[in-house]
């Protein structure tokens, strides 16, 4: 797109600067007998105008009128602004709020008013009318300065250079105008398109050029008194106007990407409702049955050098009424794993790329998009981390509830709601009616996240996922809601699939237990069994880390390092350059997940020899 | 709530008073003599000291903007020479029907580029919201007054199916149906821009939005995407789209002058561009400053407008 406004103003531009150069007639040469010939007429390619003067010469002549002209006014008003804001930001105070308060004067005009009150002070005339719209634009350029040097004035450079006794100019241009350029930049890429098209709207007026000179538009306005009879004269220049100020908008807008991603439109994508499911084949259903059954599942992400995989052929099952835990660092997988049951991970940038998630004799990757939105928070439910941004701010937290609540046959409003303020008793928050009218963040954190509890049983799900429902809780209030949690689920038969990087916690409320690192299961077994004896070396670091209830003197262990990117996993054990065990076989291939006891399992070539040492 | 609209207001004071001094300094813009130019060329020395006398010019341009304040404030704008009657009586004939243009172009505006942005946004990166971008972009990059003239060809001239130009009273004989006949294309036209712009604005505020964790969380209780979008998605990028509609309802003040001249609209546009051919100044300062007034107050509007959409804004 940039490119194609690149093309575009390229050409205009040469046209323009080349067409006094080219020898064509003088657009200034009218014909009497010539009137308003329709285009196509030899010698006269977009025919003639009022005046019999030749259209296409004189719109050449017009668009280096207005190009001129436009470049003159953007420059102006960046000059004007960029000085205004470069001084109110660096002397700040008194300079600052005085320069500032005129800026928002100048701003409560709309915006072309301000120019028309310009041009009636000072007369019509292209000058005139150019440099009210420039006047008009000083406050855009002069707040767009500011707020850049704002940053740059605080830096370390500006107050050396203060200390080294430069002078006040010396600086502003030294130090803080080129570091705000880049953004003055945008800002008139931005904006040249529209100062052309205000400018020609003033012509249009007659407000602008005066007769002889013309730019595109007075030939419009000129061309509308005659656009009955002969269209062409002003269609001529008002394509010109548009193709112009369109190439010009998407050059500026290529030019805001490149200089400023920040601001980028719609940059990094929004997630779609489900994630992307690009299987090249589908596992068959493993022979374990188990609600919920997770063969191979493998997730990966779109990062700038390539797709990798976040998550790599995960399996597990899930009995009914179990409470399994997921164990690891962030960048573990282990999130990511536990959103892709129900398709939650977000795509763009992530897709399921293998494996199959049978849940109740179905897959869930290979459902379409209704069924399996039917059985989100009703059959699966989540608990997220963060209750604060988990929840809609401008939402009441009874309304959150109430759309998560599938009405039983027959059911109305009122048994909904009777429903919505029973759950929210059950979650234990005093004054259900009132805590309902709440918004979030009228709620503490602990209440905040007991209402994500109680929006995820609402509807007795058969298997409860919460991805560190805690972390963001102090401790005590993490205790009580671990414990409402875990009894909730228990008594509505729910499985339990907990995701935490704190071993402690899982103990306390799973049977089972699965360690991930670098995206892959390392060690699986009976939690009591794993915290015993681990037989994966990463997993005994993590439960050395974790601190233990009534043993306050034992030591932690820190963990040094971190887990690989996903784009730099070994294709070996990916935890062996961490690993205090490690041997050559261990950084030469992948390592297999094999059974090691009853009902464990361990991704490590030497865990028999650990565990007897 | 209360107490942040009433400091909203009060903030609104010295805003308006420095758009008076503004407006004023208008006239001392005016290079040579403002009685002068006010009067036309034709004028005898004794009406232009009489003139100059009566606008205070001989005196420092302080107490001659405290004069001119204390007109403004007791209804007194001056006189249009031209017109031979009071500035006050001629802005607000041509008032209502600028204020009729200008809100209908806002509400299309409003319906069409939050509606373009929201589909854009549900449908990033599909064919539709290419399509929609590249229909935002056209009609950010067309001069209204090219606009105006082409929908005057196709819809006026060719098809017959609306007036070129004028505008009937409210209680006139047509009624209700002719003004909305005479309003079609005008406010069509004013509406375009602004559209594109909050369209696009629209677009960027609800692509924000749709990446926040609550999103995820209602898909996860199985909410249906329309809900998605309308409930969740909209209500929050509400408060970030309210100050843009702000910013249009200046574009359609302001833009309303070309289409207002193209399509022969009474209002305050037309007048304004007439007296500025004629010279006729203080028609100017009235004119402006009713408009500059207007835009004050539906910025502060919108203010409020964005803080009752945001119940984390208190007091």
């Amino acid at each position: 797109m940039t490119l194609a406004g690149l093309a575009i103003v390229g050409v205009l531009v040469a046209a323009a600067l080349a067409a006094p150069l080219l020898p064509l007639a003088d657009p200034d040469l009218t014909a009497p007998f010539n009137r308003l010939a329709p285009p196509g007429t030899p010698g006269h390619p977009l025919g003639t105008d009022h005046l019999g003067r030749d259209v296409l010469v004189r719109v050449l002549d017009g668009l280096r009128v207005s190009l001129g002209v436009g470049v003159g006014a953007t420059a102006a008003a960046a000059l004007a602004g960029s000085a205004i804001g470069l001084v109110a930001a660096y002397y700040g105070r008194f300079v600052d709020g005085a320069l500032m308060r005129a800026i928002d004067v100048l701003m409560a005009f709309p915006y072309l008013l301000l120019a028309l009150a310009i041009v009636a002070a000072l007369g019509p005339g292209l000058v005139n009318a150019a440099l009210a719209i420039a006047v008009a634009n000083v406050p855009f350029f002069a707040r767009a300065a500011r707020g850049a040097a704002l940053v740059v004035v605080r830096r370390d450079y500006v107050d050396a250079a203060r200390l080294a006794g430069f002078s006040d100019l010396r600086i502003l241009l030294g130090e803080v105008l080129p570091n705000v350029a880049p953004l003055l930049v945008v800002a008139c890429a931005g904006t040249i398109g529209w100062m052309i098209l205000e400018t020609a709207g003033l012509s249009f007026l007659g407000l602008g050029a005066q007769p002889p000179q013309a730019d595109l538009g007075s030939m419009l306005g000129d061309g509308r008194k005659v656009a009955v009879a002969a269209p062409h004269v002003a269609a001529a220049a008002g394509v010109v106007v548009l193709l112009l100020v369109i190439g010009l908008n998407l050059l500026g807008d290529g030019l805001r990407d490149l200089l400023d991603p920040r601001l980028k439109a719609g940059a990094g994508g929004a997630p779609q409702p489900a994630t992307a499911v690009e299987r090249a084949s589908v596992p068959p259903a493993s022979d374990l049955g188990g609600l919920l059954d997770v063969r191979g599942l493998t997730t990966a992400f779109d990062t700038a050098n390539g797709r990798h995989a976040a998550v790599r052929d995960v399996s597990f099952a899930l009995e009914p009424g179990e409470a399994l835990g997921v164990v690891g660092e962030s960048g573990s997988g282990k999130s990511v794993a536990a959103l892709s049951l129900n398709r939650l991970a977000p795509t763009p940038p992530g897709a399921i790329v293998a494996g199959r998630v049978g849940f109740r004799g179905d897959d869930l990757l290979d459902l379409a998009f209704e069924p399996l939105r039917a059985l989100r928070g009703d059959r699966v439910a989540y608990v997220f981390q963060d209750p604060l941004t988990s929840l809609n701010p401008v939402m009441r937290v009874g309304d959150q509830i109430l759309e998560a609540l599938r009405p039983a046959p027959g059911e109305g409003r009122a048994g909904l709601r009777a429903r919505m303020l029973a759950l929210i008793a059950d979650v234990g928050l005093e004054d259900s009616e009132r805590a309902a009218r709440a918004f979030p963040h009228e709620l503490s954190g602990g209440q905040r996240q007991r209402i994500g509890v109680a929006m995820a049983i609402a509807n007795r799900p058969d298997v409860l996922v919460a991805d560190e429902p805690t972390t963001a809780l102090d401790a005590m209030t993490q205790i009580r809601v671990l414990e409402l949690m875990g009894a909730r689920a228990k008594e509505r038969g729910a499985a339990l699939l907990f995701v935490s990087h704190d071993f402690g916690v899982v103990a306390a409320l799973c049977d089972r237990v699965i360690v991930m690192y670098a995206g892959e299961i390392v060690e699986e077994g009976p939690t009591r069994e794993v915290l015993r004896a681990p037989r994966h070396p990463y997993a005994r670091r993590l439960i050395a880390c974790a601190p233990r209830l009534g043993e306050p003197d034992r030591a932690l262990e820190a963990l040094a390092g971190a887990p690989p990117p996903i784009d730099a996993i070994p294709r070996a054990c990916a935890f062996s350059p961490r690993c205090d065990h490690a041997i050559e076989a261990c950084r030469a291939a992948p390592v297999a997940l094999e059974p090691a006891g009853e009902g464990r399992r361990a991704r490590c070539l030497r865990w028999r020899e650990l565990a007897d040492a | 709530m209360r107490t942040y609209a009433l400091r909203r207001l009060a903030l609104g004071a010295p805003v308006l008073l420095g758009v008076s001094v503004v407006v004023f300094l208008v006239i001392a813009l005016v290079p040579g003599d403002p009685a002068a130019a006010i009067l036309g060329s034709y004028a005898s020395p004794e009406n232009v000291a009489k003139l100059s006398a009566e606008l205070g010019l001989d005196r420092p341009l302080p107490q001659r903007y405290l004069r001119w304040l204390g007109g403004v404030l007791s209804g007194d704008l001056g006189r249009s020479y031209a017109l031979d009657r009071p500035v006050l009586d001629e802005v607000l004939d041509r008032l209502g029907p600028t204020l009729i243009l200008a809100a209908a172009a806002l509400a299309l505006s409003v319906l069409f580029g939050v509606s373009a942005g929201v589909a854009a946004a549900v449908r990033q990166n599909g064919w539709a919201d290419r399509a929609i971008g590249l229909a935002l972009l056209v009609g950010v990059s067309t001069p209204s007054f090219f606009l105006a003239l082409l929908l005057v060809l196709l819809f006026s001239v060719e098809l017959g199916w609306f007036p070129t130009g004028g505008m009937s009273a409210l209680f006139g004989d047509g009624g209700l149906v002719d003004l909305l006949r005479h309003l079609a294309l005008p406010s069509i036209t004013l509406a375009a821009a602004a559209a594109a712009i909050l369209g696009r604005m629209t677009r960027a505020a609800m692509l924000d939005v749709l990446r926040q964790d609550f999103i995820r969380t209602a898909r996860a209780k199985g909410v249906d995407e329309d809900r998605v979008a309308s409930v969740h998605a909209l209500r929050n990028a509400a408060a970030a789209i309210a100050p843009v509609i702000g910013l249009q309802a200046g574009y359609v003040l302001g833009g309303a002058v070309y289409v207002e001249t193209v399509f022969q609209w009474p209002g305050v546009g037309r007048m304004l561009v007439e007296a500025i051919g004629r010279r006729d100044i203080l028609l100017v300062q009235g004119g402006v400053l009713a408009i500059a007034t207007l835009y004050v107050l539906v910025n502060i509007a919108t203010d409020l407008l964005q803080a009752a959409l945001d119940p984390r804004v208190k007091a």
